[in-house]
């Protein structure tokens, strides 16, 4: 598969923080990347930075995003918003406020394809319609006049995918797209969303923090914890065999995965501590609380290795065997 | 009065920060030692090192405050205007009213009259001085009385809903309906002009506006959960109203009282500018009304106390900006 | 006797759209040290029953008694003793703080109100508690804003437990953490119970949580219970569609995966739908379920399901 897009390096500067540092990844073109981690890991930063969303005090002082042979860091307000929405869309975690509360669905839908397609009037009222149906909402020609206050949080976040596809981007970036939904709206809502991305032949970067959807739905995981890349794996290695200590630590404290465990059997295994910024840190981000630590833990950053195919880490530490530096990697 | 946008300042004071990038110290204990996750009790412990970062929602706020170079000015000239009126019976130990010099002086012509004197030769400097602490005493009593009552009335209706609070709105819409400088005339004509009854009236038709502002904020952070954990804890109705939601309300409303100071001393000069005002004490409304017949001979009569008001009223309205920058979360976020 | 028990509980609203029936009939016990979990998606008026257990919500109907006194007939002086023994955690560990007092204010407040101790005998139960829930004790002079969501959480629950209660109802008390956090918290609740002997009515949407926490398991849908049983037999054996489709959209790692379980959108709570209220979005709904509202019966010791077709199922 063509690799789609390109993240090399990417760090985001703020006056007094870097909340994303020396950030890779890439996609290839239809698949699902899943970008994993908790609040403050820097992952939700990532995705606006592909969209040059960013807030205004936000910098990218090195970097590139490299989309369809375009640096997506350093291209022009005016050109990123001819392909915002057109080949690069976005929804994000909450539906209610991400739609205008003052006009029709069918109208905010009717807008993208205004300023894209050049569609207007009955054009852009009728395939806003085919955009319902195609996003499974029922009885599209009598929602298309609704208001979102009028919809429920599924059938809002519908409204939101429409719109997103409504210009068949060639990439989707989601942001915790079912976090606010309830879990079997949220299996409506993955459902959708993946056959979408079959059916337009979309890429789809997911960002959530749940490792449950992850497992189900990814191609490709990213692990992310304070502004760093910890572990990178499909996601059948990654939750049959986790490496990087967050990533254990995070599969071990979450009580889904033990389905016959109950408090009176003893208690869960825990992550001490909160995630601390990346700032004036020597050393893994993650050591203070690691179970793993060691004293050399403080001197460099871990550079991500390659323990085995298809697969970066970045803990010298782990239990498997092979390590092959990173740049080995990249040659492969 | 009512330019100032309450929905800018409902809850969020805890700062959340957009991207939670955390400025905590490491757990100490959980470094190096290899053991079992299970077996770690490590608090997440932001706090333990956090005493140079611990500013209070109070200290980040005057630290705004105190970089905007327009609250300062404007900071700076209503500290000069209060301090001439403590210093005036100093400077100036005569009445004001009384006649002085030579009529029509223009300023500069004579030295012992630096502004010049009136059409009764008398001191238009002595005047203007005398006439702050007019200004500044109905301006902060009558908001003073204002805000006392507009946020009883507002928090009793924000706070218990309900019928008293259908009572309570009718009440703040009739004030309201009326046009409130007519009241304002009205009142006054009927209790016979005098700095507290002026003060009084001002007060009578500034307190609707507080009251529907408080009223606003406290039927927002009435909802919120530490309200809720409050009565779930058995709080009496005044505790909650006065040491639970009334410092949460209190931004936008330091914030209007600030206006408010400004808009009493306008209204105040207005009703001297009628012949409305105390007619012993002089006052800048006054000083401009007795000299607008002569605005094209001695158009200085009325300019320079027109200048006294303009000036005030500006650097309180600044304040008013400042602080609504300095209190308002969304704004004081330096990151 | 049990420590709660709620009988045909409706709390209903007059909305808009006409009469919001959010909490409507429901039958509930919770026994000393027993730690029962009420589960349901969002509307489905758990939170609000956990609100109306406390009287922060007025029922329209229906009875709550604690230790065997009805509690919703109390005005609010007598209900303030009743208020030392039932406590509250709150989901959002962000808003459920004052963020203009210091921890120490906060946590002293209770106890001033409740008359409990003078000042050094009050310092010293905070400064217990403190310590108790794993915060530095330095915390006590410090801004909710200099504490993370898992800190803030931890003072909540200091809170719930200053007065000594012996009914702690935790509203979601996970649910706006980070994964890392949800476990130091849970495992901070266990701690609790144990050592103070608590009984626990736990409200969340997680089904993975409730598993891990709760001995028995209620499940919500529309103002209603559809199903109760004991932990261990519910997730081995549910019998109610809508439980079965809760636990098969939780996506797990752990399984492949299987499509979207339930179509539709929940109804509103003010157009209950006739019938099994779950008829609109049920696979396995007949006419019969479309007219006839299922009653709440018992199929099995300790196991309670409100579907026709229960005895069908498996």
């Amino acid at each position: 598969m063509a690799s789609l897009l390109q993240v090399d390096n990417l760090t985001i500067r703020f006056p007094r923080a870097e909340p994303v540092r020396n950030l890779s990844f890439e996609i290839a073109e239809g698949e699902t990347l899943a970008i994993v981690g908790e609040s403050g890991s820097g992952k939700s930063l990532t995705a606006l930075a592909l969209m040059q969303l960013l807030p205004r005090a936000a910098q990218i002082p090195n970097g590139r995003i490299v989309f369809g042979g375009r640096d997506l860091a350093r291209l022009g307000q005016r050109e990123m918003r001819h392909l915002r929405g057109r080949e690069i869309a976005m929804i994000f975690q909450e539906p209610m406020t991400s739609l205008n509360p003052v006009m029709t669905i069918g109208r905010q839908i009717a807008e993208v394809l205004k300023v894209h397609e050049k569609l207007s009037g009955r054009a852009a009222r009728d395939r806003a319609i085919e955009l319902l149906k195609l996003v499974r909402i029922p009885a599209p020609e009598k929602r298309v006049d609704d208001y979102p206050h009028q919809l429920s949080g599924g059938m809002r976040q519908r409204v939101m995918i429409a719109i997103a596809v409504a210009c068949k981007p060639k990439l989707l970036i989601a942001d915790e797209p079912t976090t606010a939904l309830d879990v079997t709206i949220q299996a409506q809502v993955l459902d959708l969303l993946d056959t979408l991305r079959r059916e337009l032949q979309m890429a789809v970067v997911l960002i959530t923090h749940d490792l449950g959807v992850v497992a189900q739905w990814a191609d490709k995981v990213v692990v992310m914890y304070a502004g760093r890349k910890v572990e990178q794996a499909l996601p059948d290695d990654l939750f049959n065999d986790p490496l990087h200590p967050y990533t254990r630590g995070l599969l071990a404290a979450s009580p889904r995965l033990k389905h016959d465990f109950h408090y009176r059997d003893g208690a869960l295994t825990e992550i001490p501590g909160s995630i601390v910024s990346a700032t004036g840190e020597t050393g893994c981000p993650f050591r203070p609380r690691c179970n793993q630590a060691r004293s050399s833990c403080g001197h460099n950053v871990p550079q991500l290795i390659v323990p085995a195919a298809d697969r970066l880490v970045a803990c010298p530490f782990t239990t498997s065997i092979k390590a092959v530096p990173h740049a080995a990697a990249l040659s492969h | 009065m009512s330019t100032i946008d309450s929905g800018n300042f409902r809850g969020g004071l805890a700062a959340q920060r957009p991207f939670a990038v955390e400025h905590e110290a490491p757990a100490t204990s959980a470094a190096g030692d290899g053991a079992a996750w299970s077996n770690m009790k490590a608090p997440d412990a932001r706090s333990q090192q956090s005493a140079a970062v611990a500013v209070t929602n109070g200290r980040r706020a005057l630290k705004v405050f105190l970089s905007n170079p327009n609250a300062l000015f404007g900071t700076g000239f209503l500290a000069f205007v209060i301090l001439i009126a403590l210093a005036a019976p100093l400077l100036y130990p005569d009445d004001p009213l009384s006649m002085v010099g030579r009529p029509f002086l223009w300023p500069g012509q004579n030295a012992s009259f630096p502004l010049g004197t009136d059409s009764l030769g008398r001191d238009v400097l002595a005047g203007i001085l005398h006439g702050s602490r007019i200004s500044l005493f109905v301006g902060l009593m009558a908001t003073a009385l204002g805000l006392t009552f507009g946020v009883l009335v507002g928090s009793t209706a924000g706070y218990f809903g309900g019928w008293i609070d259908d009572i309570l709105v009718r009440l703040i819409e009739i004030f309201q309906t009326l046009p409130s400088f007519v009241l304002l005339v009205v009142l006054v004509a009927i209790a016979q002009p005098s700095a507290a009854t002026v003060t009084l009236a001002i007060a009578v038709i500034s307190w609707p506006t507080v009251a529907r502002l408080t009223r606003a904020e406290f039927r927002a952070i009435r909802e919120k959960d530490f309200v809720v954990a409050a009565r779930s804890l058995g709080y009496g109705h005044a505790r909650i109203i006065f040491r639970e939601i009334l410092p949460n309300a209190l931004p936008p409303i330091i914030v209007t009282s600030s206006v408010m100071v400004a808009t009493a001393i306008l209204m105040e000069s207005a009703l001297s500018f009628m012949g409305l005002g105390d007619p012993n004490v002089v006052s800048w409304g006054s000083m401009i009304g007795t000299g607008r017949e002569l605005v094209r001979t001695a158009w200085y009569l009325t300019a320079l106390p027109g200048l006294a008001i303009v000036f005030t009223v500006l650097a309180l309205n600044l304040i008013g900006d400042g602080l609504n920058d300095a209190l308002n979360p969304r704004f004081s976020q330096d990151r | 006797m049990p420590l709660l028990s709620v009988t045909d509980l409706k709390i209903h609203y007059r909305s808009r759209d006409g009469l919001l029936r959010a909490v409507d009939g429901i039958d509930l016990v919770v026994e000393r040290g027993e730690t029962v979990g009420l589960v349901g998606e969002s509307g489905c008026g758990k939170s609000t029953l956990g609100k109306t257990v406390l009287r922060l919500v007025d029922p329209t109907a229906g009875r709550i008694e604690f230790k065997g006194e009805d509690i919703t007939v109390l005005d609010q002086r007598s209900l303030r003793g009743v208020r030392k023994s039932i406590q509250m955690i709150f989901q959002d560990p962000f808003a459920s703080l004052n963020p203009r007092q210091t921890i120490g204010e906060i946590l002293e407040a209770p106890l001033i109100v409740h008359r409990v101790g003078d000042r050094t005998g009050r310092r010293q139960i905070v400064a217990d508690i403190v310590a108790k829930v794993g915060l530095p004790a330095e915390s006590v002079s410090r801004y909710p804003h200099e504490f993370s969501g898992g800190q803030r959480q931890r003072i909540g629950i200091a809170r719930a437990l200053l007065l000594n209660p012996e009914l702690i109802v935790c509203d979601e008390p996970v649910s706006a953490l980070d994964l890392s956090i949800q476990a130091q918290i849970l495992n901070l609740l266990v701690e609790m119970k144990k050592e103070f002997g608590l009984s626990y009515l736990f409200i969340s949407h997680d089904l993975s949580v409730v598993r891990y926490f709760a001995d028995r398991v209620m499940v919500m849908y529309l103002g209603r219970i559809v199903e109760s049983a004991d932990n261990a037999t519910l997730w081995s054996d549910p019998r109610h569609p809508y439980t079965r489709a809760l636990m098969e959209a939780v996506p797990d790692p752990a399984r492949p995966r299987q499509a979207a379980p339930l179509g539709g959108d929940l109804p509103s709570p003010s157009d209950i739908p006739s019938g099994c209220r779950f008829h609109t979005r049920c696979p396995l709904a007949t006419d019969r379920c479309r007219t006839q509202e299922p009653e709440f019966r018992q199929i099995a010791p300790g196991h309670q399901v409100a579907c026709h077709f229960a005895d069908h199922i498996n």
